[in-house]
């Protein structure tokens, strides 16, 4: 039996593990040069550093699933820096790009952890150069070893922006403003159920009182007004702080970002169907508690499935294997898929919480004023999709996200809606006056990502 | 409860949705039923080619006669479709491709066609971004592109502004004739009436025919079509090939939009999804066209369903067995142009019983035996 594992984060370590561990050898192909996944992305070759340094809270865990990953690579057919950019679960077989090859893996069941990646919500100036996602201003700082600037503003809400803020501040950059569109109150009210969450809980706590104890400006509740820049990048943020008082940082570089969306064009080309889940604010595609989906062999876990975090993406690996295993007739160990599925419950629930103390900011992005660009990769400004929603559009309003799509070119550029596609669903959704699951999402398209004219066979 | 009007149209493509236009415009109360959203398949995600260049002789009286729509498009619609003449640049890359442009100069001139051969000197000369396998071309300076997921749409709005009332997810599950009346009905249980009825299904047309007893042998042509990141711009003309096996056409915002090849599908659903190897030939064959294409990154690649004639030209004119029952359907992958023709062409076959456009090549009668 030809089992992929597509992924070597979390999700995708535990899940090569148990199947290693049912003496099977699967095929393991991850976009990263040696795994980790972004959350425990491993530093090139000569920028190493310790993993205290790297991971802080997390080292161990970051130390303990690195140590897996080299474990099971020879015992499993294991191809880093491969890009799995089609999948035909027709005839079960994935089309990868590895250093400009083109290869085609057979597969009889596959497990996807593919992850997440940052939601974002425009800002007027957010297309300046110096604006970068969270996740890519946390991903220069592992990986590379630096900020993405000297002066730094984080503008957002979730714990990955307290988190970020401290891991820059703790490195020694300078960080200016941390800025949550989430106010004290909504974090305040999620209290009891994030409880639930132990050392989650009390690690989140401990950043924010550490960057308060710092004297890092910080404000909740705000509401961004633009990030400043001349032809030397950027010069300030300014924003309407709770009080209703207009306030400026001045700064060189800012992350922004809104939560996580999973990262799901693969199950989406695999044919496994969606669902808008409401308190994440999320397109999701769809699966029982152990990662099985309605298409024969195709299994998820992780991020990719659902955000749920590096200890949930652990814990769902490792499920989804097991499910893969007595699905093709191993006998596996019932107890332990109980065990897993009653971990994986407990953590939805203070997921659940997590999600109530930073909700998705809808209202902001439905807010956003006409002449702001909302598609960077298709120069698209907001008031172009309000525009074609409207009975006076020549072709007729666009009464779905696909229509929209077609009709301004909203989600049509080289990202394909991966970093606008939150937004303009609900810019669309509101013009319409509907709610935001009411008008789709936009489909996937083969390529992933984008993937390279080659070079012609014969050329001289 | 059944509504009743004067004529029927089974399909929203761009030839459906532009029949109902121009019916609406001469004041006939007319109906169009699509199962999904007008322009949604071979309409709406076709490569956009505007061309007259290289049809099958029959067709080319009705592509001139798009071709004058076309240029008024605006006027007619509201909306230009981004319809932008560049020319249509045909290319040889063999003596017996050459051979082929210079035969089809006498067809052109025939039906009042421009076309100017550029021949192997002239070639890299005037275009010298083409690659060494290209011996020679034809230009079509009238020929051009548009978008193809505006034109459907816009016909469709500008058919609604005109009276015309368009019914998108209305599937049609039965069809019955009573002589003197069709009576469609729809999955949710709808009913259409009229004496006159439209097929203008695209490979969907196929059963309608059969429905009506006149079954012919259609087929499901699924384009494998891909569209590039935005690059600097320098390929003006619209580019095809003699054979047809790959095309490409560049947008001014840097975009290569180009097909080859087909995709996989299955109209029952309908789905279509482009096949990776067939995506990988035709970059390799639009890179041997066009060499600084090597390295440009494909961002999305998508297809759509048409139906394919075992002809290559479509069924169009009034059915063989059914009084009231007009064709138009099959266009074989290369209807978008046509289609704006096609709806007045479709207007005047029923209003007045007649239309100036040759339609012998394409009676529904060549397919069944004994009424051809």
């Amino acid at each position: 039996m030809r089992v992929v594992v597509v992924g070597a984060g979390p999700a995708g370590v535990r899940a090569a593990e148990k199947l290693v561990a049912a003496g099977l050898s699967p095929i393991w192909v991850d976009e990263a040069p040696d795994g980790g996944g972004r959350i425990y992305q491993r530093p090139p070759p000569g920028l190493e550093r310790d993993a205290r340094t790297l991971y802080g809270f997390e080292a161990k865990r970051a130390e303990a699933l690195h140590a897996t990953l080299d474990a099971l690579k020879p015992r499993s057919e294991w191809r880093p820096e491969t890009f799995v950019w089609h999948i035909r679960p027709g005839a079960r077989e994935l089309h990868v790009l590895h250093r400009g090859r083109q290869e085609r893996i057979s597969y009889d069941a596959a497990i996807l952890c593919t992850g997440a990646m940052d939601r974002v919500i425009p800002v007027r100036g957010w297309t300046l150069p110096g604006v970068t996602t969270l996740g890519a201003a946390q991903i220069a700082l592992k990986a590379q070893g630096c900020g993405i600037g000297r002066r730094v503003v984080f503008l957002g809400t979730g714990p990955l922006l307290w988190l970020v803020a401290y891991q820059y501040a703790k490195a020694g950059a300078d960080v200016a403003a941390v800025l949550d569109t989430t106010s004290f109150a909504t974090k305040v009210a999620a209290v009891p159920g994030l409880l639930r969450g132990g050392a989650t809980f009390a690690k989140g706590l401990y950043f924010i009182a550490w960057l308060r104890r710092r004297g890092i400006r910080i404000a909740e509740g705000i509401t961004p007004l633009e990030i400043q820049g001349d032809a030397n990048g950027i010069t300030a943020v300014t924003w309407r702080d709770a009080a209703g008082r207009d306030c400026r940082e001045v700064c060189d570089a800012v992350g922004i970002g809104w939560g996580l969306r999973p990262e799901a064009q693969l199950a989406d080309l695999a044919g496994v169907p969606f669902r808008h889940d409401r308190l994440q604010q999320n397109w999701v595609p769809v699966r029982d508690g152990a990662g099985r989906t309605p298409v024969a062999g195709i299994y998820l876990a992780g991020d990719g499935a659902g955000i749920g975090g590096a200890e949930v993406a652990e814990l769902a690996g490792t499920r989804a294997a097991l499910a893969l295993l007595e699905d093709a007739g191993h006998r596996v160990d019932a107890a332990e898929a109980a065990r897993l599925e009653g971990r994986l419950a407990g953590q939805a629930r203070f997921r659940a919480a997590l999600e109530r103390a930073f909700p998705f900011p809808a209202a902001l992005a439905r807010a956003l004023a006409d002449d702001v660009i909302l598609c960077r990769c298709e120069g698209l400004r907001v008031g172009e999709l309000r525009a074609a929603a409207r009975a006076d559009a020549a072709t007729g309003p666009a009464p779905e996200m696909n229509r929209a799509k077609a009709f301004t070119r909203v989600g049509m550029g080289r990202c394909q809606g991966r970093v606008c596609g939150a937004a303009a669903a609900e810019v669309l959704a509101a013009e319409l006056g509907c709610d935001v699951a009411e008008i789709g999402r936009l489909r996937g398209q083969p390529p992933v990502k984008p993937i390279p004219i080659p070079a012609a066979v014969n050329a001289p | 409860m059944t509504t009743e009007c004067d004529v029927l149209i089974q399909g929203g493509g761009g030839a459906g949705c532009s029949a109902a236009l121009h019916l609406a415009q001469r004041r006939a109360r007319v109906v169009l039923l699509e199962r999904g959203l007008v322009g949604g398949q071979a309409s709406g995600v076709n490569y956009g080619g505007v061309r007259q260049q290289g049809r099958h002789p029959a067709e080319l009286p009705i592509a001139r006669r798009s071709r004058e729509i076309w240029g008024r498009l605006k006027g007619l619609v509201g909306t230009d479709a981004e319809f932008t003449v560049t020319g249509h640049l045909k290319l040889a890359r063999d003596e017996r491709e050459e051979a082929d442009l210079v035969a089809y100069l006498d067809i052109a001139k025939e039906h009042g066609l421009p076309l100017r051969m550029v021949g192997r000197n002239a070639i890299h000369r005037e275009y010298p971004w083409l690659g060494p396998k290209v011996l020679a071309g034809s230009f079509a300076p009238e020929d051009g592109a548009a978008n193809p997921r505006l034109l459907a749409p816009a016909l469709a709005n500008a058919a609604r502004a005109a009276g015309a009332v368009i019914r998108e997810h209305a599937e049609v599950v039965a069809h019955h004739h009573d002589g003197a009346r069709f009576t469609l009905r729809t999955k949710s249980g709808e009913a259409f009436s009229a004496p006159l009825l439209l097929n203008m299904s695209g490979y969907w047309g196929g059963a309608v025919a059969a429905a009506f007893g006149e079954p012919v042998p259609v087929a499901p042509l699924a384009p494998n079509m891909m569209v590039t990141e935005p690059v600097r711009y320098f390929i003006e003309p619209n580019i095809g090939v003699v054979g047809g096996n790959v095309y490409l056409r560049q947008i001014p915002r840097g975009n290569i939009i180009l097909g080859g090849g087909h995709a996989e599908c299955d109209p029952s659903l309908p789905w279509t999804r482009p096949l990776p190897e067939v995506t990988m030939e035709a970059m390799q064959l639009a890179v041997e066209l066009v060499p600084a294409l090597a390295g440009t990154q494909v961002i999305r690649s998508w297809s759509g369903i048409d139906g394919q004639m075992p002809d290559r030209i479509p069924v169009i004119g009034p059915s063989g067995t059914t009084p009231g029952l007009f064709h138009a359907f099959g266009f074989s992958g290369h209807g978008f142009q046509l289609g704006p023709a096609i709806g007045a062409i479709m207007a005047e076959l029923v209003l007045d019983g007649r239309t100036d456009v040759p339609l012998e090549p394409f009676r529904i009668g060549r397919f069944t035996s004994g009424s051809g």
